[in-house]
């Protein structure tokens, strides 16, 4: 096994587009969930909501490729006033309800045939992100490397932007949630009556949090697609949600460095499992195919497999995740 | 009267225990005494300088008339309770007077100005501030943080104001010494960095108390704060709603235990049914013979009222069992009640 490649890859994909686009996804749903107490099931829907207002400016409006970044914005803002104004001042499974439903139709809305003109249906939109790549100072198709770390010009300048984004969205999480606003929607997460009998409207606050974690997710559909110069509709699966819950709850929901860190273990740890095993001995991998039928198809599966299994240790052993503490996740029952 | 006191926040600190707090403030002089003397103790009374008046409030679940209530006045700079069995409204009435409850019709002023369809967030900001029966302590936040929440309006709740810490920062400082001042009020300093969720029962109703006055409120609505606290925080607890009449502020509060009632209200309602019974004095109330047949019932406890009024009962019920025909079940009342007072009066 050659244990310096598997470690290569693995630092690699700790800070490699996956864990950037993860991380900032997961820094939008702490927003929510963390410290607003709302429960988003459809973060994929912010991430596509983002994606498709930056493809679409380019594909159907035909209009700049920077344009599209304030499109992407105002489309995430306006899902999350339709999603939130009808659910808000109702009880929280409303909007999980809601988000989770209105995720899976966005995507089949803009993989739906007849959208091909505006969405580009199930082919999805190409070619758009040019303009990002031409301000690219690194050469998009070589190589760079920096100790463990490895990866082509042009992801070296997605992961530069996009980090930067991600550390400027942690700056914006941690001035808001240590400010009086932050204080009252963290009092409407823990007690909704209680805030407003204190003069804390709690509807417009919840609004506003789902407003603001929204945009974070569309910020993190925009890097999505720019690093993949693709647009496909088929990406943006309630599956991906999940992840980002899993990262979150790994981190420790209302902590502003858990979603970043949640994202690297997740990402580093699935690259590990992969890594590891199709580097087995010859001997090993044959006694893994006969027994448990482990293929190449199949490994991908596999570790997806073996993270689960290490979440649901985690919720088990420590279910406030890296950053909680115990102590007050045991408050909450009270 | 109340304008001329001067309100001063969080000069008063007990010193010593919860004890001590509470004989200062029981020491306080009664800044409403004599106000009621012209009001006649009957529902609906007008009182000389209402804060709060209720006209027409009905509201009603399903087929249930939960709260009909036709005409109330509430003393400003008084203490008022309101008592009555359990399921007689008074929480409803107390939700749809804080904007948590929609009234069906209705109409509720406060100062003069309607308050029917204002949200519970608006009245805090006009000075009208509710407690909850259930305490809602905010579990996963310091006490502190508790505290600093109850002030209104701050400028960094605004959301594009919290991204400049200067434009808040100034606010943030006075709302601390603020909420610190209150906490050595309420002898709570020793838990300002701890989680209000590990605060026992007791504590949580003196923290929601203090909490509610960070607001600066002229009317406070307690509901039940006694409940499920012991003896001797009831006590400073007590104290410390004689000190917000002292500091001029109308209290009203929901109340199930006649000697807490008589001992620091002014004024008592009474509701039942939904509706209100009976209006006066403590004294006036507890010698009441609706109230004591609305709030016994047949499971009357003779530790809930003097002996004067378990005689008042015993007439009644044995009247009533007498013109049933029934004069064994007469008998056995009078035996029943006789005995019960016997064991009081062996008692220490």
């Amino acid at each position: 096994m050659d244990w310096g490649f598997i470690f290569e890859r693995t630092m690699s994909a700790m800070i490699g587009p996956e864990a950037m686009v993860f991380a900032l996804a997961a820094i939008g749903l702490n927003v929510h969930f963390g410290y607003a107490g709302l429960l988003n099931f459809g973060q994929v829907g912010f991430l596509a909501a983002g994606a498709y207002g930056l493809g679409m400016t380019v594909y159907w409006l035909d209009l700049n490729f920077w344009l599209g970044i304030p499109f992407g914005i105002l489309y995430a803002l306006v899902l999350a006033l339709i999603l939130g104004i009808p659910t808000l001042r109702l009880r929280a499974d409303y909007l999980a309800i809601v988000t989770i439903a209105a995720s899976e139709s966005i995507r089949l809305f803009v993989r739906w045939r007849g959208n091909s003109d505006i969405t580009g249906a199930s082919q999805g939109i190409n070619e758009f992100a040019r303009p990002f790549y031409d301000l690219n100072p690194f050469v998009n198709g070589q190589f760079y490397s920096l100790g463990p770390f490895k990866y082509l010009g042009r992801d070296v300048w997605v992961l530069m932007v996009g980090w930067t984004i991600v550390m400027l969205s942690l700056l914006v999480v941690w001035q808001i949630m240590r400010s009086p606003w932050g204080r009252a929607l963290r009092a409407i997460r823990e007690d909704e009556d209680a805030a407003r009998a204190l003069g804390k409207n709690a509807y417009v606050y919840k609004v506003q949090a789902l407003m603001i974690g929204g945009v974070i997710g569309a910020l993190a559909g925009m890097l999505q697609v720019i690093q993949k110069s693709s647009v496909q509709p088929d990406t943006f699966n309630p599956v991906i949600t999940f992840t980002i819950w899993a990262i979150l709850i790994l981190g420790g929901p209302g902590r502003v460095w858990s979603p970043v860190v949640g994202s690297m273990i997740y990402w580093s740890l699935i690259v590990f499992i992969e890594n590891v095993l199709r580097g087995l001995p010859s001997g090993a991998r044959d006694t893994l195919e006969n027994t448990v039928r482990l293929s190449d198809i199949n490994i991908s599966q596999l570790r997806f497999m073996l993270v689960g299994l290490g979440l649901l240790l985690l919720a088990r052993f420590r279910p406030q995740g890296i950053f909680g503490s115990r102590e007050e996740m045991a408050l909450d029952d009270r | 009267m109340t304008d001329e006191r001067e309100v001063v926040f969080g000069s008063t600190s007990g010193g010593g225990g919860a004890g001590a707090a509470s004989a200062n403030m029981a020491d306080l002089v009664n800044p409403v005494a004599g106000v009621f003397d012209d009001v006649v103790p009957e529902p609906g009374s007008p009182k000389p300088d209402p804060i709060l008046i209720a006209s027409n409030v009905m509201k009603t679940f399903g087929g249930l008339t939960a709260v009909d209530v036709e005409h109330l006045e509430i003393q400003r700079g008084a203490i008022t309770a309101l008592i009555g069995p359990n399921g007689a409204g008074k929480t409803t009435f107390f939700n749809l007077l804080t904007g948590f409850d929609d009234m069906d019709r209705g109409r509720v002023t406060l100062d003069g100005d309607v308050i029917t369809k204002v949200p519970p967030h608006r009245l805090a900001k006009r000075g009208m501030v509710r407690t909850f029966q259930l305490t809602k302590a905010l579990s996963r936040m310091k006490v502190i943080d508790n505290m600093k929440l109850g002030a209104t309006p701050q400028r960094g709740e605004s959301f594009w104001v919290s991204l400049v810490t200067s434009l808040w920062s100034g606010q943030e400082a006075e709302v601390e010494a603020k909420a610190d001042a209150l906490l050595d009020r309420f002898n709570m300093t020793h838990m300002r960095d701890e989680f209000a969720g590990t605060m026992s029962g007791g504590q949580r109703k003196l923290i929601e108390m203090a909490r509610a006055l960070m607001t600066d409120p002229k009317l406070v609505m307690l509901d039940e704060p006694m409940a499920g606290v012991n003896p001797a925080l009831t006590q400073s607890l007590l104290g410390h709603v004689k000190g917000l009449r002292a500091e001029g502020r109308t209290v009203i509060f929901v109340e199930h235990d006649m000697d807490v009632v008589r001992d620091i209200s002014d004024w008592v309602v009474v509701m039942a049914e939904g509706q209100i019974i009976a209006e006066g004095t403590p004294d006036h109330i507890s010698a009441n013979t609706d109230v004591i047949d609305a709030y016994l019932g047949k499971h009357h406890d003779s530790d809930l009222f003097d002996d004067e009024v378990v005689a008042a009962v015993l007439d009644d019920e044995v009247t009533a069992a007498a013109l049933d025909g029934d004069d064994d079940a007469a008998a056995a009342i009078v035996r029943e009640l006789s005995e019960e007072v016997r064991q009081e009066e062996d008692g220490p």
